[in-house]
């Protein structure tokens, strides 16, 4: 058991505990920097998409994980992004480094407009709306030809950044680099936040609203903060999903993909970042695990491997079941709990992370 | 002139009135305790004047100057701040962070440099936790400075939640029942704090309680009420004399009814 | 004329988000769970009456077919609350809304993997008979649908106000612990409760059916009768009727009147409206929380 002594509050406030710890995290981002000359391109390809999805599941962590506040319906802003990059790109001849903040900050300002309307929602409630509201862009898109290409969709512009081309698919190295800088610099930022009054009022608002309030957090703004913030990380997420699918239309968009993105967090383990990547590299994975497990099965059986329809999201939700019964706080909760029994070997006790339960009382009266 | 004035206030739910023509003011640097049976309206008193409830009729003066138009949010930056019947603390955070929301409304960092968490950002934070240092300090919180709420013991959320106020710095704070559901033991630090934060702080008390111990130990002057009327006000003494309060506290009648 | 064709197309189709969303409600009622997998219960009913009514499947007789879904789905429902509920009991409502989203995730599956993703049809008695009045012809399964969700209703509301195990159920949900020491059995009561919204959903099924086809994404459904359970103020049972409705009928007209594109939009337009301006819905429930 590693004990760190603390000299000063810095201690507390810096990014990483001890030098340990920080040694570790360089160790990994050095072994993300190098990956694209250990895999190929498709799997380099596949590692950008866990990337991406990690960046809207830090967006979504942050509203959700971290201020408490359910969204059924984050994919809608992931479109509001793609779209609104692409076509600052294209209609308005943007490069992309100015696209892409922008679209970011369009989509975080859509987020504060549509969280002021909908704050005073709770629990169940803010979760029916922002499904709606997922449901709602969905159909807009398609309403929207003129702008959106409709059902037919649009094709995401190349990407040069002083005049290095970053392309999905004529440099996927490159690619994969981009995002890679863009998930650290979100990463910096979400945790800088998390270690600041603002993160603190997230958490406030989240474990008790009445509590918040007598402390002097203004419930609507630090609603809005957290719906614009998480906004503006999912709106770039987007922008960089439109340039990894190449073209998409509004099917990417769907309501599905809203729940699947809530989904990913909760089995990453809702309430930390590390959540949002566990998450991701599940989703990401399961694909990948379905075709080997096709294949075995094809080789033990000997019969054609079937592809069956819906069975990705089957298996998906079946895991999410038995996280859900089995280990709520999800990848990072279990990881987390294996590592302190190793830590306190032969003084762990299974106690030590019981479960509370409460009674429930309900929020109606009459 | 008082540093809160409340004023004829009446306050109904449905049917129900919760407080009837309520008039009392608290001095600065006083303790003054609200005592009565369950029912009386104390709470809901409380919940009037960190305006998470709204009156009838009446007026509610800090410093001369109405609170009812303002929100349940603006009160910690006018000074006033609370302690709930049924602690209400965040329960995921551990007590260091609890205090540190305290100090929410002293924050200076603009949204740009919490973001990259700047030097200056960084400064503040230091002072706040320099400024929750103390109040550790002051309430004997050491032991649990990084232990989380939920698994706390009830006593400990008790103080912690006392210190989350104190963490405000606030003018006057509204304790209560503070000494509820608490050992022998941990009910008289409870009485010395309240006393001490008065004395080392210079923050006026209000508080609701039931343990008359404790209130005739530390309190200036005590409010009683009962089904929402004011029935006595004065020093503990002068109160416990007071043949009404006898009448609704004791059922004792000096003068035998008809 | 048209209109009223429309009309009761469009109450049609709305009873059948309205039983669903009455099953929503009823277990949000008696347990404070939201059940997202409502839907997916309902095309699983539907297919559940497909498999042992039609010809090529099981071929019983219609009735048979319809009680043996509703018993199936009762246990159904009952066996859920008790493998994947109870272990949740006293746990964030959240938790609870994940693990019914993703389990409505896996009956898709299972009833794509038993049933097949082609869209299958109900043989029932009365399929494409009309019923005719002056000018207006209106098919017969339509007014079925309607008649048979305006009973079911009324007997739900009279289970709830009247029955001693209907009131006991609202006061397992309002208080849990004083419902306890009131000798209410609140587990079994959830039990019951999810059984109930078993029954329901495989009524709204075979309702479903005998408009059209059914298919394994019919579950998707689930998600407009949940804003018809929202815009009626999620614990009423008359509310989520009336939202089923106005749901129904929103879309057809948006259709008819707007652009054939809006009638996907209008009923979450609606929903957004109502809780702009009634967050809690038409029929509020909500009361502040004591401090």
């Amino acid at each position: 058991m590693r004990v760190s002594f603390k000299t000063s509050y810095n201690h507390d406030i810096r990014l990483f505990a001890d030098g340990y710890q920080a040694s570790r995290y360089a160790a990994l981002v050095v072994l993300a920097v190098g990956l694209p000359f250990v895999l190929d391109d498709f799997l380099i390809g596949e590692v950008t998409g866990v990337l991406i999805w990690a960046i809207a599941g830090m967006g979504l962590m942050l509203l959700t994980g971290h201020a408490g506040q359910v969204s059924l319906g984050h994919a809608a802003f992931l479109a509001v992004g793609c779209y609104a990059h692409a076509i600052l790109m294209d209609r308005f001849g943007l490069p992309f480094l100015a696209s892409f903040a922008l679209a970011g900050v369009l989509t975080g300002i859509v987020g504060v407009l549509i969280a002021i309307p909908v704050f005073r929602l709770h629990g169940i409630y803010l979760a029916i709306a922002t499904l709606a509201l997922s449901m709602l862009v969905e159909d807009i898109i398609v309403l929207a030809e003129p702008w959106t290409g409709g059902v037919i969709g649009l094709t995401a512009p190349t990407i040069t950044i002083g005049g290095i081309d970053m392309d999905r698919f004529g440099s996927p190295d490159r690619f994969y680099w981009l995002c890679l800088a863009v998930v650290l610099l979100i990463t910096l930022g979400y945790r800088n936040i998390l270690r600041a009054p603002l993160g603190r009022a997230f958490v406030a608002i989240r474990d008790s609203e009445v509590s918040a309030q007598a402390m002097g957090v203004r419930l609507a703004w630090t609603k809005a903060a957290a719906f614009g913030l998480s906004c503006l990380i999912t709106g770039w997420a987007g922008a960089l999903l439109g340039h990894f699918f190449y073209t998409f239309n509004h099917e990417v968009f769907t309501v599905v993909v809203s729940i699947q993105l809530l989904l990913m967090i909760v089995i990453g383990g809702i309430g930390s970042i590390h959540g949002a990547f566990y998450g991701a590299l599940v989703v990401g994975m399961i694909p990948q695990a379905i075709n080997i497990g096709r294949d075995w099965i094809t080789q033990v059986i000997g019969t054609g491997g079937v592809a069956i329809p819906g069975l990705e999201t089957g298996v998906f939700g079946l895991i999410l079941v038995l996280f859900i019964l089995f280990e709520p706080q999800g990848v990072h909760g279990r990881i987390t709990k294996w590592r302190i029994y190793f830590e306190l070997f032969p003084f762990y006790r299974r106690d030590l992370f019981r479960r509370q339960r409460s009674y429930l009382k309900t929020e109606r009266i009459r | 002139m008082s540093l809160l004035d409340v004023r004829d206030v009446t306050i109904r739910f449905g049917g129900v009135t919760a407080l009837a023509n309520v008039s009392f003011s608290v001095e600065p640097g006083e303790i003054f305790a609200i005592v009565g049976p369950n029912g009386a309206g104390k709470s809901t008193l409380f919940n009037l004047i960190s305006r998470f409830c709204e009156p009838e009729a009446g007026e509610v003066r800090l410093d001369g100057a109405s609170i009812l138009d303002r929100r349940p949010a603006d009160m910690a930056s006018l000074g006033i701040a609370r302690t709930f019947q049924n602690i209400d603390l965040f329960e995921t955070s551990t007590v260091l962070q609890n205090l540190l929301i305290g100090r929410h409304t002293r924050r200076r960092a603009s949204f740009a440099s919490q973001a990259v968490f700047s030097p200056a950002a960084r400064r503040e934070e230091i002072a706040h936790r320099e400024a929750v240092e103390r109040v550790i300090d002051f309430l004997d919180l050491h032991a649990s400075r990084e232990q989380r709420i939920a698994g706390l013991p009830y006593g400990t959320r008790k103080v912690v939640e006392v210190g989350r106020a104190l963490a405000m710095e606030p003018r006057i704070v509204l304790l209560d029942e503070p000494a509820s559901g608490l050992s022998t033991e941990e009910s008289r630090d409870m009485q010395f704090w309240i006393s001490d934060i008065r004395a080392e702080l210079g923050i006026t008390i209000l508080m609701v309680e039931h343990d008359m111990g404790l209130v005739s130990a530390v309190s200036d002057r005590v409010l009683v009420l009962a089904e929402g009327r004011v029935i006595a006000l004065g020093t503990p003494a002068e109160v416990q004399s007071h043949p009404e309060v006898l009448h609704a506290f004791l059922g004792i009648d000096r003068e035998p009814e008809a | 004329m048209e209109d009223l064709q429309l009309m009761v197309g469009g109450l049609a189709n709305g009873c059948v988000y309205g039983l669903i969303a009455l099953g929503f409600v009823l277990i949000y009622k008696a347990t404070e769970q939201v059940n997202f997998a409502q839907g997916d219960m309902m095309m699983l009913g539907a297919f559940i009456a497909i498999g042992l009514g039609n010809e090529s499947h099981g071929g019983l007789p219609f009735w048979l077919a319809c009680v043996g879904a509703v018993v199936i789905m009762a246990a159904f429902g009952m066996a859920m609350e008790r493998t994947l509920l109870r272990p949740l009991f006293g746990q964030s409502q959240i938790a609870v809304v994940i693990l019914t989203i993703a389990f409505g995730f896996v009956l898709r599956f299972i009833a794509g993997a038993i049933w097949g993703h082609d869209p299958l049809v109900m043989d029932h008695p009365i399929a494409g008979t009309h019923v005719t009045f002056g000018p207006v012809v209106l098919s017969a399964d339509e007014i079925a649908v309607i008649a048979v969700t305006v009973l079911l209703t009324g007997l739900l509301y009279l289970f709830f106000s009247r029955t001693k195990l209907g009131i006991a159920m609202q006061a397992a949900s309002q208080n849990q612990l004083a419902a306890y020491y009131m000798g209410i059995p609140v587990k079994r009561i959830h039990g019951l409760t999810w059984m109930l919204a078993g029954a329901t959903a495989a009524a709204a099924g075979i309702l479903f059916a005998a408009k059209g086809s059914v298919d394994p994404s019919a579950g998707l459904l689930g998600i407009k009768a949940f804003a018809a359970a929202v815009i009626g103020g999620f614990g009423s049972l008359p509310g989520a009727l009336l939202g089923g409705l106005i749901i129904g009928l929103v879309e057809p007209f948006a259709a008819r009147y707007v652009a054939a594109g809006y009638a996907q939009i209008a009923p979450y337009a609606v929903l957004i409206l109502v809780l702009i301006f009634r967050p809690h819905g038409l029929f509020a429930q909500v009361s502040g929380k004591k401090l």
